[in-house]
């Protein structure tokens, strides 16, 4: 054989013909076996787990939807879940709140950053930080909140001693972090908002309330999608406040539905690995709604900026 | 249910010390203990135990873990079942039977009976599950009422004795601006410390421990006379106010600045009391007065143990550690007034000369003849304990919720129990 000619059906190797494909799902694949190995595949465990009584230890033994049933029936629960609403609701005034602090703030004015530096300062602190500063204020004698409110006169309030009351003292200390994360995705966006759009607005008389609700949201709209989608899920995972601030007290009318899984399943007096699991499913449910809601918003963003 | 000082006396006389023998082998290799002992004072001793140990056995390494008390009560789990060590700190009674059940704590049943643990035959009983022991105590401590000696001289109040002179006392102590408790319930337990009391002296330690086993139902009449004398102290305003947002630490001062006259809690309260200021002469202790006449007394005197993990790799150097914790003279140094400030569970150990414990030792052997309970977290299943103590707590804020309280309670027995 003197030369070697080149055999037409040898063509291009099978990696070759693939790159295209398989370069993609290489680079992808590390990821997705994490992202199974941590989200995907727990999540069915837990759904499994959750047809079961287990301690965690020992057998586990199949008791079809009992876990689901005792739910139902589960006070406790039920007030988990109205305070998950609660939540839910609530938090979102972080939106607007921040979003009046990024206007008032964007301006130039000497020291402004000092001044932004001194709202977004909260969102620096740890959780738990701020639990025990808020439940300081609230101390039924000598805290700040009481002080106030004696000085002015005013009855005392033992606000996270009183069970109608614990929640919303919560929910407003996670809303000062909050509103600052806002804040500062609001201030973003106001950066990246058109001037000529504003001078154009202005030429044809919008002010005020119609300047802000026709020119200036509208240009808002990916920071308020993201503000609201950190917002939501700082909502669902108000765990530490919680566990720091009230410890799901007074007689657990501050439970979550995060606290109520953790103390079923994970604390000095739960280990019920199948209650906890059928609380994280119903959890898990509820997110999924909202994680629908956002992967959905999302592929139509895209879809709007392929075209 | 157990009495830890029936056999008191019988135990003091017999003094000779057998443990010894454990200590004839030579030890090799690595001990490996996990303690829960974080406090500042106990964390002193468990190191000086480790290393006193250490020093015993030249062969010996012993490699000692310290976790936080809170955090240990989870991870105690997970420690057990993956690369478990030698030797790790738990609970008496019934808080050890999950572990036993899951195989996770090795049977030592053998070493009691080979002698090791001379002089703790009357703690014995506190630490045997089906017939079985599976660990050894290493200190107890009583609870009972702390007061302030001086502002009861100022009142002209003596100790109660009886439910009468109880509420005699207080209604004076009311009158003069004070609260008759500080508590801080925050975390619950405290309260089931004041259901403990209440329910024994109302209705004895044999109920008590019936209603622990799930025997009786929640909402049984007797168990609402005991919620009934409760509630004499509540609306006379015996406790102090928004107790449900404090922990017990933070209910303190409370008593320290002398807004309250006393606080029912275990003996670990007085070095807390003593840092607060308070000198032993403003201090003093007194037993849980009687409530229904005749009823012999019982008591709360939760006792922490040491265990050997079924998964042990060192047995030998754990057996050693375990008869040398245990034993007298170990026993008198490390509950001493420089070590723990307890009461030791060997028979033949002396007790610390401290005013509160040695009125604690002497209440315990001579005026507990109902019997000794570990604590309503311990005493009652888990689950149930976390669910009673949170009805315990609402009814001490809204007393009103009783009858709504016993029925959730009752619809938890109902399925725990089964």
């Amino acid at each position: 054989m003197a030369t070697t000619t080149l055999d037409p059906r040898d063509g291009p190797t099978w990696m070759q013909r693939n790159r295209m494909t398989v370069t993609p799902i290489l680079f992808l694949l590390p990821g997705m076996l994490f992202f199974a190995v941590y989200v995907i595949i727990p999540i069915f465990q837990s759904f499994n787990i959750s047809f079961y009584r287990w301690d965690g230890l020992g057998e586990a033994t199949y008791i079809g939807l009992a876990n689901y049933e005792e739910l139902l029936t589960d006070r406790n629960f039920e007030i988990s879940l109205w305070n998950n609403v609660k939540w839910l609701v609530l938090y979102l005034l972080a939106i607007p709140l921040g979003l009046f602090i990024a206007l008032f703030l964007n301006q130039t004015v000497t020291g402004i950053r000092l001044y932004k530096s001194m709202f977004f300062f909260p969102f620096v602190l740890s959780q738990v930080v701020v639990g025990l500063v808020f439940s300081w204020f609230y101390l039924p004698r000598e805290g700040l909140l009481n002080g106030v409110l004696t000085f002015f006169g005013m009855e005392t309030v033992n606000v996270l001693g009183d069970p109608d009351l614990a929640t919303y003292g919560i929910i407003a200390a996670g809303l000062w972090p909050q509103t600052a994360y806002c804040m500062i995705l609001y201030l973003t966006g106001l950066n990246a908002v058109d001037p000529e759009q504003v001078e154009a607005g202005r030429l044809d008389g919008a002010k005020g309330w119609k300047m802000l609700w026709y020119v200036i949201l509208p240009q808002l709209k990916p920071a308020t999608f993201i503000a609201f989608v950190v917002t939501i899920i700082g909502a669902l995972r108000s765990f530490d406040l919680i566990s720091i601030m009230t410890n799901g007290g007074p007689f657990g009318s501050t439970r979550v539905l995060s606290f109520y899984m953790f103390e079923k399943a994970l604390s000095e007096f739960g280990f019920r690995m199948g209650y906890g699991s059928a609380i994280a499913v119903v959890l898990f449910l509820i997110m999924l709604v909202f994680i629908g809601y956002f992967l959905w918003q999302m592929w139509q963003d895209e879809r709007e900026a392929r075209r | 249910m157990r009495s830890i000082f029936k056999t008191g006396a019988a135990a003091l006389a017999a003094t000779t010390m057998l443990c010894g023998a454990a200590f004839a082998q030579e030890l090799s290799g690595t001990l490996r203990i996990i303690s829960d002992m974080s406090n500042p004072g106990p964390r002193a001793v468990m190191e000086g135990l480790a290393a006193d140990f250490d020093a015993l056995h030249p062969d010996l390494t012993v490699e000692l873990t310290i976790v936080d008390r809170e955090a240990w009560k989870t991870q105690i789990r997970n420690a057990l079942s993956a690369n478990p060590p030698d030797v790790v700190n738990w609970y008496a009674a019934n808080r050890m039977g999950p572990y036993i059940d899951a195989g996770l704590f090795m049977d030592i049943t053998d070493w009691w009976e080979a002698g090791d643990y001379e002089g703790l035959e009357s703690v014995r009983g506190a630490m045997t599950q089906d017939g079985r022991q599976w660990g050894v105590p290493y200190t107890y401590y009583q609870w009972g009422v702390y007061y302030r000696e001086d502002i009861f001289n100022e009142l002209g109040l003596s100790e109660p004795a009886t439910w009468e002179e109880e509420i005699a006392n207080c209604q004076v102590i009311v009158d003069s601006g004070r609260a008759c408790y500080t508590i801080g319930t925050k975390f619950l337990w405290t309260a089931g410390g004041w259901f403990d009391y209440l329910n024994m002296r109302t209705n004895g330690f044999d109920f008590h421990m019936e209603l622990a086993r799930g025997e009786v139902p929640w909402t049984d009449d007797r168990v609402r006379a005991t919620f009934a004398n409760w509630r004499q102290l509540i609306d006379m305003g015996a406790f102090i106010e928004d107790h449900q947002t404090y922990s017990w630490q933070e209910a303190l001062p409370f008593m320290i600045n002398g807004e309250a006259t006393a606080y029912l809690m275990g003996n670990f309260a007085v070095d807390q009391l003593r840092n607060g200021g308070l000198t032993d002469d403003q201090l003093d202790f007194y037993q849980f007065p009687i409530i229904t006449p005749g009823l012999p007394q019982g008591e709360d005197a939760p006792t922490d143990t040491f265990h050997v993990a079924s998964g042990a790799q060192n047995v030998d150097a754990a057996r050693a550690f375990l008869a040398y914790v245990t034993s007298a003279d170990v026993q008198t140094a490390i509950n001493g007034p420089e070590g723990l400030g307890q009461l030791p569970v060997n028979a033949n150990a002396s007790v610390a000369d401290d005013e509160f414990i040695q009125q604690g030792f002497e209440m315990l052997s001579q005026n507990a003849q109902g019997g000794i309970a570990q604590f309503f977290d311990r005493d009652w299943p888990a689950e149930m304990a976390s669910i009673g103590m949170e009805g315990l707590q609402e009814f001490m804020v809204f007393p009103d919720n009783l009858d709504d309280i016993l029925e959730r309670l009752e619809a938890a027995r109902q399925r725990i129990y089964q």
